[in-house]
């Protein structure tokens, strides 16, 4: 059985601060464990630390449900998770030890196996948040399925903080596979697009893709049966260490992410095209069947342009001027700079800001100059 | 309101409203006798009617954002409405407002096979899409009951389940991009063909938003590769706590079944008077387990399974060898609610959603309840989500019975909301469960969900008095609560 320890500081002590800070319509930055402090624009603000937020409230292995304060460090819940041989299904980067619950959540990053899983958001069940007049408010709730009222759990997911401080956050969890099996094949990107495409027609248990330099990497995972019949239809080469490799994917600790410029990311329709050379330096990390790529442009209005007229949108994700002190709380660099929304949406955007945080004091700017 | 002023607006609005819409829309699109406009007077939820003042049946998007536009500049309200299979009279008619047909939108216009999605209008019908999907071997996994008629546009404004949820997930789950209409009659873009969009994830938001924040007018589903094999299990036990265990010990050994269903026995002989699907009839509930995926993982899925069902005394297992057994199986599940109309005239259908570990208490306490309102319900369960499914069957004719069932069923829902539950999971909340949402969300609450709708709709033209209640709505509610000799409810400590 869970004991639940009180946190070292209270939703209402937050609540306090965040209502003063409204009264005073001084801005904040909400921080948790700084692991992501380079995505998303720089901003200036007091600084209000959820990381004393903290602890696991609730967890009962055969709901697939876990609640926690959204200080509670990644680790500890994926430690507790693993012990019962469950796992977040959206694979979550945590960039650093210092990663937290809430930090993950209002970022909205989900790792290799996000397109055959879900993302961040598919998996948030509940929130409770502090709004930007600090009063504490829950939605969503800790079951499968809840319609009552609007998904305001969901919409704070990828939001980084700018509609609502996250307080306890329930999120489904998912068996962890039996069996994980990855396969190298020496495929180009039109090779590799109509292998998935066809892979996508049939119940084969793919969990993660990724294509470099023309090699690609399949994973599958699930019951050993539907693997093993899996990985000997498609052949190649089996990936040894495979876990490390998938690992350092989704840390950014391969040498490909460890370069001294401004390190973009691009997501598209899977079928969408390579990315044509004159637009990026060296070839691009092809993920999530062709869904998410990384990149170091030659021109960012150019690959923005490029992402848009396919269907999707590039984004920067670590600026390069952040990166020599990657992991501070910097604010002397630009920041992650975000695909530009249409008039309509942008505008439509605020209203919903506004009517979260009228005085627009939650992490402003930090997503959109406006946001 | 008074009868009177309600027939001057109506007059007011017709006069000017009719030549506006004469502009873009044809009069055969408009549709003004009362005998045409008697269909539109009511969804699934048929105790609540409302005519409305007019029904306009656009065939195009321009012709949508004309009607918008109408109605916003004379500050006429407005109700969508797709198959009107709703079961909370989210689509009935506001008075003196426009009803919004959108049936005539109900084309498949693109599959795309490469990102496994497909590109349709909202008023296709939900079995419509798996069945052009199907040649190449491609679904949709949102099913709920009523997918033979109901349209996928209605399943995003009401984040539609089924019974394949927990491991297929809801509508918001399958869907990638909507083309939406503002009030304004403005055309947006809400997500997009990749997997994600910048900014926020207002996908999220218009699902489930039941019509107040937009008119839906094109819908992008993700389509999912048909299993290559199911098998579907029945199991008896003798006690509820049997049965709920085995539930927990299934999904606790690491299987995610495609569908996990749980029946009590009243629910049992109902169904089986009128299906004949060899349902045990003495057992205290039964479970309908079915495991999907390749053949090898159904039949290593398939023995786990059955230790535990042994392990937990469970009885008269059936198992199904091909599709057409699966089928009587699930025929009989999906007949629950016809059997039970055999039982009593009318059935009030709960939605509440419960954590799985107090279904064995709370399923006890409906009991209770029942015996004390001295009214019948019968329990079917979407176990594998926690969603439940009591009925309250009664008589509407009796205005006693009627009176009892209502206050039973709020009392149900409230029950739900203690055990950390919600009091819809996937039916929505329309009017018929307007006072209920002040039972489980505070007034600060309810004030932020207010907020974010005039964000979208800052007349509130959009399907207005459904959906969140009005303060005032609460306040009277909580107090009519507690003259029927209730506590009201206690909020939540929420620190």
């Amino acid at each position: 059985m869970l004991s639940v320890q009180p946190p070292a500081i209270t939703a209402r002590t937050l609540a306090e601060q965040i209502n003063t800070a409204y009264e005073q319509k001084s801005p904040l930055i909400i921080t948790g464990g700084s692991s992501k402090a380079f995505y998303g624009r720089r901003t200036t603000g007091t600084k209000l630390s959820v990381s004393g937020y903290s602890g696991i409230i609730n967890y009962e292995p055969s709901e697939l449900v876990i609640t926690a304060r959204a200080g509670t460090p990644l680790k500890e819940i994926e430690e507790l998770l693993a012990k019962h041989g469950q796992i977040l299904g959206f694979e979550p980067p945590s960039f650093s030890d210092t990663a937290t619950l809430g930090g993950t959540v209002a970022c909205g990053i989900s790792g290799p196996r996000r397109p055959y899983a879900g993302a961040v958001r598919d998996f948030v069940l509940g929130a409770t948040i502090i709004n930007g007049k600090g009063e504490v408010l829950k939605f969503g709730g800790q079951v499968m399925k809840n319609v009552a009222g609007y998904d305001v759990s969901r919409l704070m997911t990828g939001a980084l903080g700018t509609l609502g401080v996250l307080l306890d956050i329930s999120l489904k969890v998912i068996p962890k596979p039996a069996v994980e099996e990855t396969r190298i094949l020496p495929y180009d990107h039109q090779q590799m697009s109509s292998l998935l495409s066809s892979l996508g027609r049939q119940p084969i248990p793919v969990s993660a893709t990724y294509l470099h330099n023309n090699l690609l990497y399949v994973r599958f995972s699930g019951a050993k049966a539907g693997v093993v019949s899996a990985a000997e239809n498609i052949g190649g080469d089996i990936l040894r260490q495979a876990d490390l490799f998938w690992h350092q994917l989704k840390e950014q600790h391969l040498p490909y992410f460890n370069q001294d410029r401004s390190l973009w990311r691009v997501s598209l329709p899977p079928s969408a095209p390579c990315i044509p050379d004159l637009l990026i330096d060296t070839e691009s990390i092809t993920e999530w069947g062709g869904a998410q790529r990384w990149v170091y442009p030659k021109d960012t209005d150019a690959i923005q342009q490029w992402a848009i007229d396919n269907g999707g949108h590039a984004s920067c994700f670590r600026n390069v001027s952040d990166f020599n002190n990657s992991k501070t709380n910097s604010s002397d660099g630009n920041g992650s700079t975000f695909s530009p929304l249409s008039p309509a949406l942008l505008a439509l955007s605020k209203r919903i800001k506004h009517s979260f945080d009228p005085h627009n004091i939650l992490n402003p700017s930090r997503l959109y100059v406006d946001l | 309101m008074n009868s009177n002023i309600a027939a001057s607006i109506r007059t007011q609005r017709l006069a000017s409203l009719i030549p506006m819409l004469n502009q873009m829309i044809p009069d055969h699109a408009i549709l003004s006798e009362p005998e045409q406009l008697k269909a539109y007077e009511c969804d699934a939820f048929t105790t609540m009617r409302q005519m409305p003042l007019l029904t306009v049946l656009p065939d195009s998007i321009e012709q949508v954002q004309h009607v918008m536009r109408c109605c916003h500049a004379l500050d006429i309200p407005l109700v969508a409405r797709g198959a009107g299979t709703g079961l909370t009279a989210g689509s009935m008619p506001v008075e003196n407002g426009v009803l919004l047909g959108m049936n005539k939108f109900n084309k498949i216009h693109d599959i795309d096979l490469h990102n496994h999605s497909a590109w349709i209008d909202p008023g296709v019908r939900n079995q419509a899409v798996s069945d052009a999907t199907a040649p190449y071997n491609l679904y949709f996994a949102p099913d709920p009951s009523s997918q033979l008629a109901c349209s996928v546009g209605g399943n995003v404004a009401e984040n539609a389940g089924g019974v394949h949820c927990l491991k297929y997930g809801l509508t918001v789950h399958n869907i990638l991009e909507l083309d939406v209409i503002t009030i304004e009659g403005e055309r947006i873009t809400i997500g997009g063909q990749a997997l994600d969009s910048a900014g926020y994830d207002l996908l999220a938001v218009m699902t489930g938003s039941e019509g107040l924040l937009g008119i839906i007018v094109g819908i992008r589903v993700k389509l999912l590769a048909k299993p290559a094999s199911a098998r579907v299990l029945l199991a008896a036990f003798a006690t509820i706590e049997d049965a709920g265990n085995t539930i927990s010990e299934i999904i606790g050994a690491g299987i995610i079944p495609a569908g996990l269903e749980m029946i009590d026995q009243k629910g049992i002989q109902a169904i089986e008077a009128l299906m004949h699907a060899g349902y045990p009839v003495d057992a205290a509930a039964v479970i309908i387990c079915e495991l999907d995926g390749s053949a090898e993982e159904v039949e290593d899925e398939l023995s786990s399974v059955l230790a535990i069902l042994n392990r937990l005394n469970a009885s008269d297992i059936q198992i199904s060898t091909n599709e057409a057994e699966s089928k009587r199986i699930w025929a009989a599940r999906k007949a629950a609610f016809p059997a039970l109309a055999c039982l009593a005239p009318d059935n009030y259908v709960m939605d509440g959603t419960i954590p799985r570990r107090a279904l064995a208490q709370v399923w006890t306490k409906i009991n209770q309840l029942a015996d004390e309102y001295q009214l019948l319900v019968v329990n079917v369960f979407h176990a594998g989500d926690g969603n439940m499914h009591p009925s309250i069957l009664f008589d509407s004719s009796d205005e006693d019975q009627h009176q009892r069932a209502n206050e039973l069923g709020t009392r149900i829902l409230e029950l739900c909301v203690q055990v950390g539950g919600t009091i819809s999971g996937e039916h929505g909340i329309g009017l018929e469960k307007i006072n209920q949402m002040c039972l489980q969300f505070t007034d600060e609450e309810i004030s932020q969900f207010h907020a974010l709708k005039l964000a979208f709709d800052s007349k509130a033209l959009l399907n207005p008095g459904k959906q969140i209640p009005t303060l005032a709505r609460c306040t009277e509610f909580h107090a009519m609560h507690v003259h029927n000799g209730e506590m009201p409810f206690p909020h939540l400590e929420r620190f």
